[in-house]
C-alpha cells in the first residue's frame, strides 16, 4: 500500500501493465519525453522506450485509428486523447471501426482510451468537457469513470486487459486533489457500483469527480443519513446496485458534471422510472451542467457546473419532499 | 446480380465490376501473414485470401452462413481467420486500421506487411491525410491501394482534386507509383515490388490503380453522369477479357476455366440459396468481446508467390 494521488495511481497502473505485458503500448500527443500535459508518463521513455511510449502527430483520428490496427494483430494500445475534448477528432474511428467491430466481426478490439475530462479549473469550452454520453449511446464501448485513487488503477488495469475498447474518463480536476491508499500490487476494479457512503433517506447517484462533490455536500444534511452511490462504471451501468440503492433510501438525487441532456444521469433516471417507481418516495432529482459549453471565466464557470451548494439544496429539497 | 434482381438481395448491391485486376492484381502478392484491409469493390480479394463464394454470396443475401452472418451487408465483410478486416462505410477510415497493423509489425519486428484499398473519393477525408503522414514518419510496413475508378459516386475527378493524388505520396516522403489498373499482371508487379520495400524497412507505397467503375455507385445508380464515349472507351480495356488474351496465347484452355467457374458460383448459389436466414435470437450478442482473439492468416490457396513467402522464401 501506498498513498497516491489520482494521477499517480493512472501512471502506477500504466507502468505496472508495460511492465507486465508487452504487447501493451501507450501511444498520444507529447507523452513521450515530455511526458505529457499533465505528466502521467512522466520518465516512462527513460523505462521503455520510444517504441512502447509513442509520441504521435497531432492527429486523434489517427491515434483511435492505429490503435485499432495494432489491436487486430494483438497488441493493446492505450491511447491518450490530450484532453477528452479532443475526441471529436477521433469519434468516427472509436464509434464506427471499434465499437462495431465486434458485433460485425467477432473481431475484438482491445484498446483503452484515456479521456482526461471535466471542468473547474478555466480550462474553457475546449478543455473542459465531459464527453462519456456520447460513447454511452455508442454500442460496443465501454466506459468507467473513476472517483478515487484506488479506482483509478484498479479500473486502467481493467480496462487495459478488457477484450473491448474501453473510454476511461479521468478527471483533471481529481488528478492532484484527490489521495488515497491504493495497493502496489495489480489488481482489477469491476465495472460496477460502489457504495461511497451507505445510508437510508436519500442517495446522491454520481461518477468521476461529482462523487466527491456529493460526499461534501451531504457529510452533514441536517442529520440525514445520506447515500453516495458511486457509479464507476457508465458502460456497463450497474442497474442492481442502482435499484438496490433507490429501494433502501427511495429518495434519489442524481448528479453529472455533464451538460444536462442525455447524459449519464439521464439514463439513469430513465430506469429509475422503469424499474424502480414503486420504491419512490419522490421525485428524481438531477443536477447537472445546462445545456451551455463551459465557459472560461472562474464565476462564469463555477455558475454552470454542480457544486456542494446546488447538490446540497436539491437534497434538501427532496428530503423535505 | 440476377439474385439482386430476384429479390434474393437486401438492401443495395455494390460489385467491382471493370475494377477486378486492382484486387486480383495486389492480393495475390500477399503472404499468408500479411494483413488486410478491403473495399467493398475487392471481391477478388476476399477469393484470394480463401474465402468460398458459398459464403460470399451467403453474405449479400443476408443469411446465416455469411461471412458476418447477416450482422452487415453485402462487400462489408472481413473473415478475421483469412487475416483480413472488413471496411466501414466512412472512407477511408481503413487506411488508419492498416497503418497500425503496420506499426505493431515494426514495433515487433516481424517481416509482414499491411495492405488496404480506398477510392479516389477517399483522398479528400482527412483520414487519407492522417493516415499517410502516420505511415510516412514512422516508414511503416504498409502498402496504399487507390484505386481511382474515376468517379466518387457521381463527383468526377475534377471536382476532388486540383493535382493527382499520387504527387502526394512524395510530399509525405515515400514512393508513389501509377499502374495501369486494368492490368492485373501491372498490379501484381506494383504490389509485389511494394511489398518488398515493406518488409525490407523501406517505407510505404501508394499506388494508384488507374482504373474504371463500370457500374453504378450501387445497383439504383443508372450513371447517367457518365459519357457514353467514356465507358465505351473503357469497356474495351477490360481487364478480365485483356487476361483472357494472355492465357489463351499461353495456349490456356480458357473455355474449361470459364465453365468450371460458372459451374462452381451456380454450386455456391444454389448452396447459399438453400441456406437459413439468421434468427433474432441472438441478435442482442455479440456487441462485446469476452476474448481477443486476432486476426489469422490468410490461406492465399491461389498465390504460389504467398505459398513461397509463407515457405520462408522471398519471390
Amino acid at each position: 500500500m501506498a498513498t497516491l494521488t489520482y494521477l499517480q495511481a493512472i501512471s502506477a497502473a500504466l507502468r505496472d501493465e508495460l511492465r507486465a505485458d508487452e504487447r501493451v503500448l501507450v501511444m498520444g500527443e507529447d507523452i513521450g519525453v515530455f511526458g505529457g500535459a499533465f505528466k502521467v508518463t512522466d520518465g516512462f521513455v527513460a523505462e521503455f522506450g520510444n517504441d512502447r511510449v509513442m509520441d504521435t502527430p497531432l492527429a486523434e483520428s489517427a491515434i483511435i485509428g492505429c490503435a485499432i490496427g495494432a489491436a487486430v494483430v494483438g497488441m493493446r494500445p492505450v491511447c491518450e486523447m490530450q484532453f477528452a475534448d479532443f475526441i471529436s477528432c477521433g469519434f468516427d474511428q472509436l464509434v464506427n471501426v471499434a465499437g462495431k467491430m465486434h458485433y460485425r466481426q467477432d473481431l475484438a478490439v482491445p484498446i483503452t482510451v484515456r479521456l482526461p475530462s471535466g471542468g473547474g479549473f478555466s480550462g474553457g469550452p475546449f478543455h473542459s468537457q465531459n464527453p462519456e454520453a456520447l460513447f454511452m449511446h455508442s454500442p460496443g464501448i465501454k466506459v468507467v469513470a473513476p472517483s478515487t485513487a484506488e479506482d483509478a488503477k484498479g479500473l486502467l488495469h481493467a480496462a487495459i486487459r478488457d477484450p473491448n475498447p474501453v473510454c476511461f474518463m479521468e478527471h483533471k480536476h481529481l488528478y492532484r486533489r484527490i489521495k488515497g491508499e491504493v495497493p502496489d500490487e495489480i489488481y482489477e476494479t469491476p465495472f460496477t457500483a460502489r457504495v461511497a457512503r451507505p445510508g437510508s433517506d436519500l442517495v446522491v447517484i454520481a461518477y468521476g469527480a461529482m462523487v466527491e462533490v456529493a460526499l461534501q455536500a451531504t457529510a452533514d444534511l441536517d442529520g440525514a443519513s445520506v447515500e453516495v452511490l458511486d457509479l464507476r462504471s457508465l458502460v456497463p451501468l450497474d442497474e442492481a446496485a442502482i435499484l438496490d440503492s433507490v429501494a433502501r433510501c427511495s429518495k434519489v438525487v442524481i448528479v453529472d458534471e455533464a451538460n444536462m441532456t442525455c447524459a449519464a444521469g439521464a439514463q439513469v433516471a430513465a430506469l429509475i422510472a422503469e424499474k424502480g417507481f414503486e420504491d419512490l418516495d419522490g421525485p428524481v432529482v438531477r443536477v447537472a451542467t445546462p445545456d451551455v459549453p463551459i465557459p472560461f471565466s472562474p464565476p462564469l464557470e463555477q455558475a454552470v457546473l454542480p457544486g456542494v451548494d446546488r447538490v446540497k439544496e436539491a437534497c434538501r429539497d427532496l428530503l423535505a419532499y | 446480380m440476377s439474385l439482386y434482381r430476384q429479390g434474393k438481395v437486401p438492401g443495395s448491391f455494390y460489385d467491382g465490376y471493370g475494377q477486378e485486376a486492382v484486387s486480383a492484381g495486389a492480393a495475390f502478392a500477399m503472404a499468408p501473414e500479411d494483413r488486410l484491409c478491403i473495399l467493398h469493390r475487392d471481391l477478388a480479394a476476399h477469393i484470394i485470401r480463401g474465402v468460398t463464394p458459398a459464403r460470399i454470396l451467403s453474405q449479400y443475401m443476408g443469411r446465416a452462413a455469411g461471412i458476418t452472418r447477416g450482422r452487415d451487408g453485402n462487400v462489408h465483410f472481413g473473415d478475421r481467420r483469412l487475416g483480413c478486416v472488413g471496411m466501414v462505410s466512412m472512407l477511408p477510415d481503413m487506411m488508419l486500421v492498416a497503418t497500425g497493423m503496420a506499426m505493431a509489425f515494426k514495433l515487433r519486428g516481424e517481416r509482414r506487411c499491411a495492405l488496404t484499398w480506398f477510392g479516389d473519393g477517399s483522398t479528400s477525408r482527412g483520414d487519407f491525410h492522417e493516415a499517410m503522414n502516420w505511415a510516412g514518419v514512422q516508414k511503416l510496413p504498409v502498402v496504399f491501394v487507390l484505386e481511382n475508378n474515376q468517379y466518387a459516386y457521381s463527383t468526377p475527378l475534377d471536382k476532388q482534386f486540383a493535382v493527382d493524388p499520387i504527387e502526394r505520396a512524395a510530399a509525405y516522403g515515400f514512393t508513389g507509383v501509377t499502374v495501369d489498373g486494368n492490368d492485373p499482371e501491372a498490379m501484381f508487379e506494383a504490389t509485389l515490388a511494394a511489398r518488398r520495400r515493406a518488409v525490407e524497412g523501406d517505407g510505404p507505397t501508394l499506388i494508384e490503380a488507374v482504373t474504371m467503375r463500370m457500374h453504378g455507385h450501387a445497383a439504383h445508380d443508372d450513371m447517367k453522369y457518365v459519357p457514353k464515349e467514356q465507358v465505351e472507351e473503357w469497356r474495351r480495356r477490360d481487364p478480365v477479357e485483356r487476361q483472357e488474351r494472355r492465357l489463351r496465347e499461353l495456349d490456356v484452355d480458357v473455355d474449361a476455366l470459364r465453365a468450371e467457374v460458372a459451374a462452381e458460383i451456380e454450386a455456391a448459389a444454389t448452396e447459399a440459396l438453400a441456406g437459413p436466414m439468421p434468427t433474432a435470437d441472438d441478435v442482442l450478442d455479440g456487441v462485446f468481446a469476452t476474448e481477443a482473439e486476432p486476426l489469422g492468416d490468410g490461406q492465399a490457396p491461389w498465390s504460389g508467390y504467398a505459398k513461397a513467402a509463407a515457405a520462408g522464401g522471398d519471390a
